[in-house]
């Protein structure tokens, strides 16, 4: 309590008065530390990407002439159309399967709904290469259904398609189950009262309802294609793509200012999905109330039964590929000896590295999750909840959505450019684990930050005042409620902060160092060297460790609700 | 109650803009020790704006807050010696009804028995000795909103705030608690304040009540001078319920004309006002005095129940006094009765002219 003077005013001790602004001092100093970690990874690098597309290669200032080179060779225009068309392609046909799978999921009464939904979320744990490597198995020069494409290659945009189709399914199916069971079911009630068909429900309740949902999954699924890397590397033959583009002219032809225009073009439909997206995110948010009620389907064996059909279907599909890779990885020599070995993963055999490989994987990927989750939750708070942040806070608040528009590739070509500046000091990170760990934390900093912000928005916003009042410190009230509360939130942001890490191709293939080549480049590097078999080994085990540490979160689970969420229950 | 020694807390001209709306517009107002204040008024007129400026959590734009003689202006809220209770009560769900009260117990001035004694003292004090070992989630709105209330008077503040403390509960528990509150706050003598759009509430259990409108104070005063002796148009309409309409002062004193009908009541409020002026007139239904028709005094007139509604211990009858003028008037369902006033029955009114609610209109 403070002292009352003689002259009848109070003093409140001074160590009080230190801490307080001791504490305020703490807190902006987070915000610093992301601040900078945001422009060492994200901005200084793609302002060293966009002044490269405009010098010449000794470093003079050349204009448009790069562009110019870029328009006039018609092969690079070529691989922009084809990324386009290919995009488009899988985007019509994802989206519609997504749509139908989400709604067998959230609108109707079909048995196995977990099962399918776990099945469905599969695809995301694998790296993308992995189907196309099973493709490959499939429908390859060796191919046991080489049959079934009629004498067309699978080496180009009909395998590509097929792989992204895989690759992109559960990302667009997610966005769809969301839209899906965010609906209010007082709609449905009033439609039935005025007398609706179902056809005429479907059609003026149900599609406008998902209407934004149906856009976001769209503008997803384009961008994950256009800006994926390792699906046409294995599979797209001689078909040229924008993302293999980028890779053949700075590795290929060490060309880094037509590397950098390639990627600044790369840049323009991921930035234009993006701003797609949040349009639609900012309508879909609107035509939801708080008080919707929510909807309960009835069983209705016409519906369920085909819906259980076309649900097998899909999930067979996505399970059997997952199998066909793993199977290959077990072949001794296919499809001439199909006797089972595990010759395929000594490793040692195919590439240098080995097994370390997988280890540094999984040290990079360990250091993203821990390193990645304390700051970017730690920066939500601090945006959200722990101080006045002022213009910081808004440059940060925007900085930290921007990194979804940013495709791997170009986000790790503007890494080199930065990184290998003669002029940086930084240089001495190039190639090391460091640079490795904050390009994945950058590259996946979005989605965790948006999860991060959703689950501390969930809590009541007076928690901090409350806190004040009581004269504890904001951030001992973050530690003691905000941290126990958001526990469930934070291990999904550290599992999705791990697992992206662990499978992406696209960034890290520019960034590794002799002695810190991930596992996902290793299966680049036997693929090209014509050892299928070892880079499908080598995937597999990849997603044996994703699978593992999903399962991990799974099963700790419930002892993370015991222990923290004991409050839940009534 | 406010007393000749200086006031505890006082508010000097606090103003604060948010954007282009000024929530708060020259505020100044003063608090003695052990008072309970009420914060009165509609949505959006800055009640909980000054509340928040008083505990810091939105710091003023301009303006002096002085609590006991300190300047807290530019105090971080954690600097200042308060006590508050939100809407929302802001109970942290994981810790426990024990560990919410304690949770600002702590540094070396509270060693752990201290502490125990203490939190078992405030549950006694609130009544949830047999709950310290829930959660909030288990707890009842009203148990909670106690414990929101034990963890604000934990640390023995100087001054108590409370922003909507009960609005988040049902009819017969707000009415409990409040009074349950009230009691609370004279035996402990801890100077208070608190936010509500409520008049039953504010007028119901403080001191004194600050009516504000537009981020400015309308009125402020004891509970029956705000409800009698409104000091504006704005106080007489939001503070309880009148019929209200434009009249002219006339030339004989404190005589009133309303409409072309030549209707004329007597108001003591305007004695004094020039012949001519445009006034507000605002009539309270318990005022008014329903008679049968002939059987009223020399300010009577006739009037017809347009409508009736039973409220319980009360009628409340809309009556035309005239084709555009409406009166209300509560009366016992029994004398309703006695009178028979139903819709379409002619009755005489009367209101004494010392009720009479008089403004002058502005133009």
């Amino acid at each position: 309590m403070p002292e009352t003077r003689p002259d009848g005013t109070v003093a409140l001790p001074a160590a009080a008065q230190q801490r307080v602004a001791g504490d305020a001092l703490l807190l902006r100093g987070g915000l610093w530390i992301t601040a900078s970690v945001l422009a060492i990874g994200l901005v200084l690098p793609l302002a060293t990407l966009f002044v490269r597309a405009f010098e010449d290669r000794d470093g003079g200032f050349a204009g448009l002439e790069n562009f110019g080179r870029y328009v006039t060779t018609p092969t690079l225009l070529a691989a922009a159309g084809n990324s386009l068309w290919i995009a488009a392609a899988t985007t019509a046909i994802v989206v519609p399967v997504a749509f139908f799978y989400a709604y067998a999921l959230t609108r109707s009464c079909m048995p196995m709904q977990a099962l399918f939904r776990t099945v469905m979320l599969i695809p995301v744990l694998a790296p993308s290469l992995l189907p196309a490597l099973a493709l490959v198995y499939l429908f390859g020069n060796q191919g046991m259904l080489k049959g079934l494409l009629l004498g067309h290659s699978v080496y180009g945009p009909i395998g590509i398609v097929m792989a992204q189709c895989f690759y992109c399914f559960p990302h667009a199916a997610i966005i769809m189950a969301v839209a899906l069971a965010t609906t209010d079911a007082r709609f449905y009630e009033a439609a039935e009262a005025l007398r609706a068909g179902r056809g005429r429900i479907f059609a003026t309740v149900t599609l406008p309802g998902a209407r934004y949902g149906l856009v976001s999954a769209a503008v997803v699924v384009f961008t994950l294609v256009v800006t994926d890397f390792g699906i046409p590397k294995v599979i797209g033959g001689q078909f040229p793509v924008l993302a293999t583009d980028v890779y053949k002219q700075v590795v290929g032809l060490q060309d880094f200012n037509m590397g950098a225009v390639v990627g600044l073009v790369l840049l323009l439909p991921a930035i234009g999905a993006y701003l797609l997206d949040r349009w639609a995110q900012g309508k879909r948010a609107a035509t939801l109330s708080g008080r919707a009620v929510p909807y309960a389907p009835r069983p209705r064996r016409q519906r369920d039964l085909p819906l259980l059909v076309f649900c097998l279907g899909v999930a067979s599909v996505l399970a059997g590929l997952l199998g066909v890779a793993a199977w290959g990885s077990v072949i001794r020599f296919w499809p001439y000896n199909l006797s089972l070995t595990l010759d395929n993963y000594d490793f040692a055999r195919f590439d240098a590295a080995g097994w370390d490989s997988l280890l540094v994987s999984v040290r990079m990927a360990g250091l993203a999750a821990i390193l990645g989750t304390v700051l970017i939750f730690c920066t939500a708070w601090l945006l959200e909840r722990g101080t006045r942040p002022g213009r910081l806070g808004s440059i940060l608040r925007f900085a930290a959505t921007l990194p979804l528009a940013v495709p791997g590739l170009v986000l790790g070509l503007a890494f080199i450019l930065f990184f290998n500046h003669p002029a940086n000091p930084l240089g001495v990170l190039y190639g090391t684990l460091a640079i490795l760990v904050l390009n994945s934390v950058v590259h996946f900093y979005t989605v965790a930050h948006l999860t991060a912000v959703t689950a501390i928005r969930q809590l009541d916003p007076e928690f901090e005042a409350a806190s004040a009042s009581l004269k504890v410190p904001a951030w001992l009230t973050c530690w003691r409620v905000t941290v126990p509360m958001c526990l469930p939130a934070i291990l999904d942001i550290a599992v999705y902060l791990f697992v992206n890490t662990m499978t992406t191709v696209s960034a890290v293939i520019f960034l590794y160092g002799p002695d810190t080549k991930p596992a996902s480049v290793a299966v680049v590097h036997m693929d090209e060297a014509g050892q299928a078999s070892a880079a499908a080994a080598m995937a597999v085990a990849i997603l044996g460790v994703t699978l593992s540490a999903k399962l991990l979160q799974l099963g700790t689970a419930r002892l993370v609700e015991r222990a923290t969420q004991r409050w839940r229950r009534r | 109650m406010a007393s000749g020694a200086a006031p505890y807390l006082v508010v000097e001209e606090v103003s604060k803009a948010f954007g282009t709306v000024m929530a708060l517009d020259g505020v100044s107002l003063t608090v003695a020790a052990g008072e309970f204040v009420s914060f009165l008024g509609p949505s959006g007129c800055g009640k909980t704006t000054l509340l928040r400026a008083i505990a810091g959590l939105d710091p003023a734009n301009s303006g002096r807050i002085l609590q006991a003689g300190r300047d807290i202006t530019a105090l971080a809220p954690a600097a200042r010696d308060f006590g508050i209770v939100f809407q929302s009560y802001a109970l942290f769900p994981n810790l426990t009804v024990a560990e919410n009260i304690a949770y600002g117990l702590r540094g070396p001035a509270w060693p752990k028995p201290r502490r125990a004694s203490r939190v078992a003292e405030l549950v006694e004090l609130v009544g949830l000795t047999e709950h310290v070992r829930k959660f909030p989630a288990q707890l009842s709105g009203g148990q909670q909103q106690r414990v929101a209330l034990a963890r604000a008077l934990a640390n023995e503040p100087g001054l108590l705030l409370l922003d909507e403390p009960l609005s988040a509960l049902d009819a017969i528990v707000r009415l409990h608690l409040r009074q349950e509150i009230r009691t609370l706050q004279q035996r402990l003598g801890v100077t208070t304040i608190m936010v509500t759009h409520d008049q039953e509430e504010a007028l119901g259990v403080s001191d004194r009540v600050v009516v504000m409108n537009h981020g400015r104070i309308a009125q402020i005063g004891r509970p029956e001078d705000i409800y009698r002796r409104p000091a504006n148009p704005f106080v007489a309409g939001f503070v309880g319920r009148s019929a209200t309409f434009i009249a002219w002062v006339e030339a004989a004193e404190g005589l009133l004309q309303a409409g072309q009908d030549g209707w004329r009541i007597a108001a003591d409020a305007a004695r004094g006002m020039p012949r001519g002026t445009r006034v507000e007139v605002f009539i309270r239904p318990e005022d008014v005095r329903l008679t049968r028709p002939g059987e009223g005094g020399a300010g009577s007139f006739p009037v017809t129940v347009r409508h009736w509604e039973f409220l319980g211990p009360v009628c409340r009858l809309t009556l035309a006094a005239g084709p555009q003028r409406q009166l209300e008037a509560d009366l016992p369902p029994d004398a309703a009765h006695a009178l028979g006033a139903m819709p379409g029955a002619a009755l005489a009114a009367e209101v004494p002219p010392e009720r009479v609610l008089v403004f002058a209109a502005d133009a």
